[in-house]
């Protein structure tokens, strides 16, 4: 009976069997050592009361991420609803210019402008199997928002986000494009009323409705199990780009850049890559007006670059704090990575070396932003615009090599009124 | 003035056949000045244990009125150093308990932050975001300095969970009476009873989350409870900032005559 299933999948092109695939890079003791710990980070920091959520999803993926029907079911909606694989794309102007073959990762082309439907699909479609009714989620810039309303529509949960009220009036178009597909948006008037803010009060919904509801959480940042499945579900990035450069250059690149806030597209495409010791991995941070703090905020959100050990949304990482241990605001042009903290295993990465933590600053990212923008033809997504900033700063300083690849994580249509508004309207 | 241990406490009451009265309030809300009054309030209206809250920038396990009151406390220029001082000052003898969060701890390094915390004078620590697998540090460092550690029971906490939670846990154990954050509610959850009686120990049980009335107390304490825990009934009428003391010593009392009531 088990033959003839098997041999009805597909696997040869599927992502069947890639899940497991980046388990097994995980037992190879790359990075986590202990389940849910990556050197002293990650963890489990959570109230009494989500302990056995976290188990009883922990066991759901595990159950579920080697299960035939459930990789398949992942296959379908990865292939014809997010529109994967994205393209592996030579930027020859950009090349040109700063003298290496560079590629950008087309994740500004999956179905809702960015990556994050790779793990909302995912982890959507997991709770749908745990038998979960009702999805919740929270966002900053409204990008997983976005692709937590596309998965909840499209697999019929019940979906809630909770958005600071702050980031309501800044992304109002994804706001309303989230109602449009059924989900309800609630704004939240607490503290900072910025990301932060909305993952407490997340938080908050889901220790109230654990029984039917799965908090989709949208980086690899949380209690373990959450850095895990997310960045399994973001890491079919890497391994089409390990493909792509292969067919295209017959070798591994020197670099990989991407961007980080919490981090969840940096371990996406660089997972596949961490045993390939040869290519530098470059995590670059928003680092927003300057790399500096008053005494109630941070003027950046360089968790890596310049935060200290802590706890915050139930994990071990590098937070943005002040000596009392309260969570600095954090500040950024792009509401994506404006997040006091970072995914914990790219925290232990960075220490151990693996990751090379950069930033860049608003100014250095509106820069890219309209360089991309006016050499290629592609409108980046203020995130992804750091990444193309420090390639800049990086390749003018000869530190990338030949074969650079940038993950283009979204693109840049949700960022036009903060762009214009800078501009002072035209 | 000496302050008693928990166990003390506890074990007085147990000879009075008397249940527990533990009051919270956020230290430094509004002012450290402020607080030194509202612990005599609650001391005068029967308190038998107070719970001093200091305050977090991202309390992810309570409600509103907590979270409001930590803001209020924060921009009155709460900190650590300062918390400790406050502490000090508190002229009683019935036990104090700090509850915070675990990144306040860990920043200002677990072990200092509870030797400190015994320097001045508190019993016991609870951290609602610390579950006992990652409280290792936190147990020792207590064990070390006398204090007890105060584990959170939820109705969603397996039967292997409690006993981890029975292993490691001292003082008394903080059952949460239903799902959800900290803040009052009308009715005491039917998961209460439930709760107790899933929970066999000998340390004192007791039950927290959403209690604001005497009525409720006396239900919870008829239920099985050896104590019961008010925070946002209290924090409700500070922040409301009118004839505070009396008020609170007011529910204090209703409070503590519901809890009085032998089961």
């Amino acid at each position: 009976m088990t033959e003839t299933k098997v041999s009805e999948f597909p696997a040869k092109d599927s992502y069947l069997n890639k899940l497991a695939g980046s388990q097994k890079n995980l037992k190879n003791g790359q990075t986590g050592q202990v389940k849910g710990k990556y050197g002293k980070y990650g963890g489990q920091y959570v109230p009494e009361v989500l302990m056995p959520a976290l188990e009883e999803l922990e066991e759901g993926y595990e159950r579920y991420k080697n299960d035939p029907e459930f990789l398949a079911e992942l296959d379908h909606y990865l292939r014809d609803f997010a529109g994967r694989e994205t393209p592996l794309y030579f930027a020859r102007n950009l090349s040109k210019k700063y003298g290496s073959k560079i590629y950008l990762k087309r994740e500004d082309l999956v179905h809702g402008g960015a990556h994050k439907l790779n793990n909302a699909i995912g982890q959507a479609l997991l709770a749908k199997y745990m038998g979960k009714t009702r999805l919740i989620a929270e966002t900053g810039a409204g990008q997983h928002g976005t692709a937590t309303a596309m998965a909840g529509a499209n697999l019929g949960f019940e979906t809630v986000v909770y958005m600071g009220a702050r980031d309501v009036k800044r992304q109002q178009m994804n706001a309303y494009r989230m109602e449009l597909m059924g989900t309800e948006v609630v704004p939240v008037e607490s503290g900072s009323k910025t990301l932060k803010d909305a993952i407490n009060e997340a938080f908050r919904d889901w220790v109230t409705n654990i029984e039917n509801t799965h908090y989709l959480i949208g980086s690899v940042v949380g209690p373990h199990p959450y850095p895990v499945i997310v960045r399994d579900f973001q890491s079919v990035i890497g391994r089409e780009v390990k493909e792509q450069i292969l067919q295209k250059e017959g070798c591994m690149p020197d670099s990989i850049i991407a961007c980080a806030g919490g981090g969840s597209n940096a371990m996406g495409i660089f997972y596949p890559f961490i045993e390939d010791k040869d290519v530098k991995l470059i995590a670059v941070e928003a680092g927003g007006k300057a790399l500096k703090c008053t005494e109630k905020a941070a003027l950046h959100s360089a968790s890596l670059c310049a935060g200290e050990e802590g706890i915050l949304h139930g994990a071990r990482t590098k937070v943005l704090q002040d000596k009392n241990g309260q969570i600095l605001e954090s500040e950024s042009v792009s509401a994506g990575l404006d997040y006091s903290g970072v995914g914990p295993e790219l925290a232990y990465l960075s220490e151990i070396g693996r990751v090379t933590a950069r930033y860049a600053t608003d100014d250095e990212a509106l820069g890219a932003f309209h360089e991309l923008s006016r050499h290629e033809g592609i409108i980046p997504a203020l995130e992804s615009s750091h990444a193309l900033a420090y390639l800049k700063k990086a390749s003018e300083a000869g530190e990338l090599g030949d074969v650079v690849v940038v993950n283009l994580s979204g693109r840049g249509d949700k960022d036009l009124e903060t762009v214009l508004s800078l501009r002072g309207g035209i | 003035m000496e302050r008693q241990k928990i166990s003390e406490k506890f074990s007085e009451l147990r000879e009075k056949k008397e249940g527990a009265l533990i009051c919270y309030v956020m230290a430094g809300d509004p002012s450290s000045e402020k607080t030194g009054e509202i612990v005599k309030a609650l001391v005068n209206g029967g308190a038998d244990i107070i719970e001093l809250g200091f305050p977090f920038s991202d309390p992810v396990a309570d409600g509103p009125t907590i979270q409001v009151a930590g803001q209020r406390s924060l921009a009155a220029g709460m900190d650590t150093q300062r918390y400790f001082e406050l502490i000090k000052t508190l002229d009683v003898g019935i036990p104090l308990v700090c509850m915070t969060y675990y990144n306040p701890v860990f920043r200002y390094g677990v072990e200092k932050f509870v030797e400190k915390a015994a320097d001045a004078g508190i019993s016991g620590l609870i951290v609602p975001d610390i579950p006992v697998e990652e409280a290792a540090d936190l147990k020792n460092s207590c064990e070390k300095h006398g204090l007890d550690l105060i584990f959170l029971i939820a109705p969603t906490t397996t039967e292997g969970r409690i006993q981890k939670i029975l292993e490691r846990g001292s003082g008394f154990l903080y059952l949460v009476s239903r799902l959800g954050v900290t803040g009052a509610r009308e009715d005491v959850s039917s998961s209460t009873r439930e709760l107790l009686s899933r929970v066999e120990t000998g340390l004192p049980k007791a039950v927290g989350f959403g209690i604001s009335t005497g009525k409720q107390a006396a239900e919870v304490r008829d239920a099985g409870a050896d104590a019961v825990i008010v925070g946002s009934a209290f924090v409700k009428i500070i922040e409301e900032g009118k004839d505070v003391n009396e008020r609170l010593e007011a529910l204090a009392k209703e409070l503590k005559s519901g809890i009085r009531r032998a089961s």
